[in-house]
């Protein structure tokens, strides 16, 4: 559905990504790991058209997407749930959940989406007048997502979900996700929280200063002794004795 | 006494209002202040007065052609100074607007000449008593028009779905993409709809003080700046409350301390803003 082809990309001269390929195939959760500026947001922009890659291909259900401006790549179904959540604070919580599907043609459908989401997620119904900025983090979250699916995308993208998120409220966010996979909805899902994203996700990649250094299924990627020691937390001890 | 020109205050600060309601939107949008606003409210007037003049149109739609005029020569404004300075250093813009507004004063020159133009039309206003209170309908009508004006603006930002994708566009223009929100279509509607508020005004202001010239727009146009400021800029309703605030103190200033100063006293406000409180008063951007 999604395919990335030795893509590059980076911020004026500066090469971020150094040529990455992965695909994320129909009703597939796929998870995109790594650490602090390893590239991962870069690559979701990539997806996105908000930095149009250098080199390489990207493609989603057979269009490519290299040189489309955001406003198309959201018209054929990609939605991201940006990092750090990004509502827009000023606006009520329903506000911004109809700017969620602001490119759809079927306003009415629209509409009645935004009722069945409120009824899925009670707090975007009890807090609908209030401005998104007065909301929590957790719950900027959720709106976050509920703004995404709003668009009825065809492929999800979320960029670190669990960030900054109390402990409770990660797990009711993966909940979420969860629910969204087995509902059929196809995710690709970018994480620092390994731990959380491997639970949740079918297969996964590794991204390190801008290149896939590792790729397989979850459970491959929960057993490889890398991916323990760098981001399951497991201490050099845990692993090597 | 006071109250009359508590009126007349209110009466030129809501024309300041609506000039100042298209600063700020543009401000919000896209954070560059349009120094040409002040001609775009020229434009609406010419417009209108043309229009009349030829004794073929009525009133309502010599209005209503003077504010279409002003919002088409803010968009073609935008397409042809501001666009492709995007991403360009702040001081670039700002510099392109100013010279907009040169060009469009020399241009209004040229065609139409230095003379003031009377209004076309005649209009029968009559003083009328509220409460005890002498009341100019031509003050009331003015009045009566800006404030709808500014009504239909707040529902617009508020209610409709085009008004939202605006504010997101200044709260957050790369997630506003991220909606499906043409960033540079939103532009572009602000353009035309805050130009279109500054031609209605020109159209009130050429009735009011019954002339209609190329500088009309100058001290209208730093007035209305200064209103944007005070109220702060980026903020609608600070538009609006920072318009009215200001022709208010213009007006007893004028009355109270000396008429001679009147003109004096927006800048003394901005000046005084500037170094006490320079977020104005409902500080903040986007809604
Ligand atoms: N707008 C930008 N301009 C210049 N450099 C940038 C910009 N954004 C990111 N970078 C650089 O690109 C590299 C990758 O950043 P990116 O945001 O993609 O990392 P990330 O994997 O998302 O990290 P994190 O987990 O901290 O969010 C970093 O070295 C970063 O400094
Ligand atoms: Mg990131």
């Amino acid at each position: 559905m999604l395919t990335l082809k030795s893509v590059q990309a980076g911020y004026g001269r500066l090469p971020v990504l150094k040529g990455i390929s992965l695909h994320v195939r129909p009703g597939e959760v796929v998870t995109l790991i790594g650490g602090n500026g390893a590239g991962k947001t870069t690559t979701l922009q990539a997806i996105c058209g908000l930095l149009p890659p250098r080199k390489g291909l990207i493609e989603f259900a057979g269009q490519e997407l290299n040189r489309l401006s955001p406003e198309r790549i959201v018209a054929l179904g990609l939605a991201l749930v940006p990092e750090g959540r990004r509502v827009f604070r000023t606006l009520s919580v329903s506000a911004n959940l109809e700017l969620g599907a602001f490119h759809r043609q079927d306003q009415k459908q629209a509409r009645r989406d935004l009722g069945e989401l409120q009824e899925r997620f009670p707090i975007l119904k009890e807090r609908s007048r209030q401005p998104a900025g007065t909301l929590s983090g957790g719950e900027q979250q959720i709106l976050a997502i509920g703004r995404a699916l709003m668009a009825r995308p065809r492929l999800l993208m979320l960029d670190e979900p669990s960030m900054g998120l109390a402990p409770r409220m990660v797990t009711q966010v993966y909940e979420i996700l969860k629910e969204l996979k087995e509902a059929g909805t196809t995710i690709l899902l970018v994480e620092q929280n390994a731990r959380a994203a491997l639970k949740v996700a079918d297969r996964g990649y590794v991204l390190e200063t801008g290149r896939i250094i590792l790729d397989g299924t979850a459970a491959e990627l929960k057993e490889d002794p890398e991916v323990q020691r760098a981001y399951l937390g497991k201490g050099y001890r845990e692993v090597w004795e | 006494m006071f109250l009359q020109q508590l009126l007349n205050g209110l009466t030129t600060g809501s024309v300041y209002a609506l000039i100042a309601l298209g600063y700020t939107m543009i401000y919000g949008i896209l954070g560059l202040i349009n120094f040409a606003q002040g001609e775009i409210y020229m434009c609406g007037a010419f417009v209108a007065v043309l229009l009349l003049a030829t004794g073929k149109v009525n009133f309502y739609l010599a209005f209503a052609a003077g504010m279409v005029a002003a919002a088409l020569l803010g968009v073609a404004l935008e397409r042809v100074a501001f666009r492709p300075l995007r991403g360009a250093h702040p001081l670039v813009p700002l510099i392109s607007a100013i010279g907009a507004s040169i060009f469009l004063q020399s241009l209004a020159l040229l065609l139409f000449g230095p003379n003031d133009r009377p209004f076309p039309i005649q209009f029968t206003f009559s003083t009328i008593t509220v409460a005890g209170l002498p009341l100019s309908t031509l003050q009331g009508a003015i009045l009566a028009a800006a404030l709808g004006l500014m009504g239909l603006l707040m529902v617009f930002v508020r209610y409709t779905r085009y008004g939202k994708a605006i504010v997101a566009c200044a709260l957050d223009r790369d997630t506003a993409r991220l909606m499906g929100i043409n960033v540079d279509r939103m532009v572009a509607l602000t353009f035309f709809i805050g130009s279109a508020l500054s031609g209605a005004a020109g159209v009130m202001m050429a009735i009011y003080y019954n002339a209609t010239y190329p500088r009309m727009g100058l001290l209208p146009g730093l007035k209305a700046f200064s209103a944007a400021i005070l109220g702060g800029v980026g903020n609608i309703p600070g538009a609006i409350l920072g318009g009215l605030l200001l022709g208010v103190a213009e007006s007893l200033g004028a009355a109270y301390v000396s008429s001679g100063y009147k003109d004096a006293i927006a800048f003394a406000i901005l000046i005084g803003v500037l170094l006490l409180r320079p977020q104005g008063i409902l500080k903040g951007r986007g809604d």
